[in-house]
């Protein structure tokens, strides 16, 4: 994958399809600590325990559901070459919390990439999912929540593709906003989309 | 700390409600973007993304957009399928913004099937 964005669509697609109805996602970078972690936590099935063991293996899967294979593998991958390292933790019931790290200077690392496309086209594809996204760098926050979101648009529904796509230049400014850093202003007023 | 407001939601709701209220009713067509591991590495995130603007710029709200999973075909991702109530879907094979752009205009809004992008024929 040539960005991490795209692995975090990847990696909650699968959460989705283990019947999760709330994901939280997170990214976290640190300059000082030269860090980038992220995480992809969702309420669905799990994982037993024997394929939690075996994650990184790519011709492991539980299959039925697609939990593990190529995707989780690749993201390990990806991590080693950074670094960095993958956690998987996961328990048959209750969910499922892919965390991980790379440092975030290595020559190695993919871009986050377009992370408002990831996110446009998780709440766009699946309307009736909850998701809530957070994005800290040194301290400086953005949080999306699309149960805040529901609520504000009344009866707007996040299943149009002219308001998600309308919402998704707004998260793309946001982060464009947050990844330049505290000198700019982080009002969003005037903004014409 | 950047954060989508309350006036931002306002402005979005004041843009779209117009346009969707002429239109409420049963979606009259799905477009399925296949999301799996093997459609995202081939670019099915930047055909959903193409796809998701295209219906936008058109103001249809009477066309659903959904993500699901791998369709076994992984060879010829990213694969789209469109479903017209009442019709049999049809299955398109590697596309990419600009093809995904054609379907929205010819079959979506033109009723005309693109043999050429069809997969399996």
């Amino acid at each position: 994958m040539r960005e991490l964005s795209l692995h975090i669509l990847d990696i909650a697609e699968n959460g989705i399809r283990a019947g999760a109805d709330h994901l939280l996602i997170r990214v976290e970078e640190s300059g000082a600590r030269d860090r980038l972690m992220l995480s992809v936590e969702d309420n669905g099935r799990g994982i037993p325990a024997e394929k939690v063991r075996r994650i990184e293996d790519p011709f492991v899967t539980t299959r039925r559901n697609r939990r593990v294979g190529l995707g989780l593998s690749l993201l390990a991958a990806a991590t080693r070459r950074c670094e960095g390292d993958i956690t998987v933790e996961a328990r048959p019931g209750t969910g499922t919390r892919v965390t991980a790290s790379f440092r975030r200077s290595h020559i190695d690392r993919a871009p986050l990439g377009d992370m408002a496309a990831t996110l446009a086209v998780l709440i766009l594809g699946h309307p009736h999912i909850d998701f809530r996204y957070s994005h800290r760098v040194d301290g400086r926050e953005f949080v999306l929540d699309t149960r805040d979101l529901k609520a504000e648009l009344g009866g707007l529904s996040l299943g149009e593709p002219m308001v998600v796509h309308r919402v998704s230049k707004f998260i793309r400014r946001a982060l464009e906003e947050l990844a330049a850093g505290p000198n700019l202003s982080p009002s969003m007023e005037g903004t014409d989309a | 700390m950047p954060k989508l407001t309350v006036e931002d939601l306002k402005h979005i709701k004041a843009k779209t409600a117009d346009a969707i209220s002429l239109r409420l009713g049963k979606a009259r067509a799905t477009i399925t973007v296949h999301m799996g591991t093997c459609g995202i590495a081939a670019g099915a995130r930047e055909v959903m993304k193409a796809l998701m603007g295209e219906v936008a710029a058109a103001e249809r709200s009477d066309v659903r957009v959904l993500a699901a999973g791998c369709l076994g075909k992984c060879a010829s991702e990213p694969n789209v399928t469109v479903a017209f109530e009442g019709s049999d879907p049809v299955v398109y094979q590697k596309m990419d913004p600009a093809k995904i752009r054609q379907v929205v205009q010819r079959h979506l809004l033109g009723g005309e099937v693109l043999n050429e992008f069809v997969l399996g024929r």
